[in-house]
């Protein structure tokens, strides 16, 4: 089935996309993650100007991240001040991000920072995932469960001032913490296409501390709206989303999305961390050695 | 039909009106639009024609053809990576005031053994001679290296040809050369110039247009996207919210 994509100004074939947002849907089903950090690079792949490709993955993570949240918020997971506080950082984020975009793309350096970013990120994070996992798991078939964690938030957490309270996360911190954090997820959406669950949800939890039961639908919650925020922002600037493109990965994320929640409610939790813990370092190798290898092309266009 | 007609009468009528002793071309192409919309995969323009020797016989034993299909040029950055610390960055750029945005060319005979390079030169006839002008001083070598990258890349992509030998000419007089748009054939202005050769020298040629441009929901699209940056974002939003909120729904009912 072959599809014109009127932005991107190439024939694709729209089954391909289709599947390719499913497999991530199934994914942000399964973990609760966007799946931006696959589709981006995948698209890339295939042979989808880079720019198109970024733009067009954040309405998709928009899509997928929708019905989680009013899942979430139906048995009470969100705390919406601190959610509010973060979506306002993400917004702030995602400005940031678009200015810091244009500078690096008159430099030309678009494309090896998003890469290194995807290296570092995905490489630290799926570590620490597949660390946490493992410990899980042995302390699962020991017996001996892991030793409560000493302290509540990071130190530098604390030292914020002006303290606000959530009462939802449980906590008595500064505002600050959750604003920079969403700075932060923000401007990586702008650059990276990605929603930036993988990194909010540890961030949440060890960092900021919030009880675990509010932490998944308050990023989904944060996702959502700094995606949107992207969307528009690219709209404005880029306009490089292609709505083609989008519609179909929708298609194939927000169906695939579905199945994987059906399917995270039989799995064990703690093996599902270390297959997203595998599937992230995989996609950090992968682009690892893209860095490192001779690219087929040397030679990249823009116009002037 | 009547796209035949034409070159057909002005066949029959120029022997009579020239006293030249320059050869006849009569060219045509099959398509003066290509509409990008969907099912769109790419397409062949069929480049054809007649030359006839100024009495009006046949006359293409002695002339060589040469069909150049042209895109529109474009100010462009071409950046070459180069490994830097071990990883590969893009490391130096040219500035390239007159990059076509494709370019296919197609001959009945290599160009070289057609042509001196003087006149391939003056000519662009082939990669080689595309007049890039880049912009600012840079040494002849680097300015090579960087025309041989475009041009390479160019043609991986499917956006720049050269097929020596793809001009056949028939019972001395039609000649056709097939030429491959890829789909992601940039829009605008395309020119399609003709060349007959004799002994070196390029003794007659033509030129018409092809207009590429999007059509229907394409064009639409792609001028909302442009123009109504806002609106067309929030459309975007709209539908994705929706599309994730409406599967929410049916699979509850499942």
């Amino acid at each position: 089935m072959d599809v014109y994509l009127p932005i991107a100004n190439l024939s694709v074939n729209g089954l391909i996309i289709v599947g390719l947002g499913a497999i991530t849907g199934v994914l942000s089903g399964i973990f609760g993650v966007g799946g931006g950090f696959l589709t981006t690079p995948l698209m890339i792949f295939y042979g989808i100007p880079p720019t198109v490709a970024a733009a067009s993955a954040a309405s998709q993570v928009t899509g997928a991240s929708v019905s989680g949240v009013f899942a979430h918020s139906r048995r009470g997971g969100v705390d919406y001040q601190m959610g509010s506080v973060m979506v306002a950082g993400g917004i702030l984020g995602t400005g940031i991000g678009a200015v810091l975009f244009n500078v690096l793309e008159k430099l030309g350096q678009i494309d090896t920072v998003i890469s290194i970013l995807y290296v570092l990120l995905l490489g630290s994070i799926g570590g620490l995932m597949a660390k946490e996992s493992i410990q899980a798991i042995r302390a699962e078939r020991s017996g001996v469960p892991i030793a409560a964690r000493k302290r509540r938030h990071h130190p530098m957490v604390a030292s914020l001032p002006m303290r606000w309270r959530f009462y939802r996360s449980g906590l008595y911190i500064s505002p600050l913490a959750p604003l920079l954090l969403g700075v932060g997820t923000g401007i990586l959406t702008m650059l990276m296409g990605i929603g930036g669950g993988f990194i909010l949800v540890p961030a949440m939890l060890y960092i900021l501390g919030m009880s675990a039961n509010v932490v998944v639908g308050t990023s989904l919650w944060q996702i959502l709206f700094t995606t949107m925020a992207t969307t528009m922002m690219h709209a404005l600037t880029t306009h490089a989303i292609d709505i083609v493109l989008a519609s179909l990965l929708l298609f194939g994320s927000v169906t695939g999305a579905q199945i994987g929640v059906m399917f995270s409610q039989k799995a064990n939790p703690v093996k599902l961390r270390l297959l997203l813990a595998a599937i992230v370092l995989l996609v950090a190798a992968r682009m690892a050695l893209g860095l490192g290898y001779r690219p087929d092309e040397i030679y990249t266009v823009a116009p002037l | 039909m009547r796209r035949w007609l034409a070159p057909l009468l002005a066949l029959l009528a120029l022997p009579l009106l020239t006293g030249a002793r320059d050869p006849i071309l009569v060219p045509e192409v099959s398509q003066h639009e290509v509409d990008l919309q969907q099912g769109f995969t790419g397409t062949e323009l069929l480049l054809f024609g007649a030359i006839l020797t100024p009495e009006g016989s046949r006359a293409a034993q002695d002339y060589d053809i040469v069909v150049v299909l042209k895109g529109p040029t474009q100010s462009i950055v071409l950046r070459e990576k180069q490994k830097v610390a071990g990883i590969w960055i893009n490391a130096a750029s040219t500035e390239l005031r007159s990059a076509p945005a494709y370019y296919a060319i197609a001959s009945t005979r290599p160009i070289a053994d057609i042509v001196d390079d003087k006149t391939a030169a003056i000519y662009e006839l082939g990669l080689k001679w595309l007049q890039l002008s880049p912009i600012g001083a840079i040494n002849p070598q680097e300015q090579i290296r960087f025309s041989e990258g475009l041009v390479g890349l160019n043609r991986h992509n499917g956006l720049y040809r050269e097929d020596e030998g793809g001009v056949q000419v028939s019972e001395q007089v039609l000649y056709q050369a097939r030429i491959r748009l890829p789909s992601r054939v940039p829009t605008g202005m395309y020119t399609a110039e003709t060349f007959a050769i004799s002994k070196g020298r390029v003794v007659a040629s033509a030129s018409s247009q092809v207009e590429v441009r999007k059509m229907g929901v394409e064009l639409a699209i792609a001028r909302f996207s442009q123009n109504y940056g806002f609106a067309y974002g929030l459309l975007a939003v709209c539908v994705s919210v929706g599309m994730g909120w409406l599967a929410g729904r049916l699979f509850a009912l499942v």
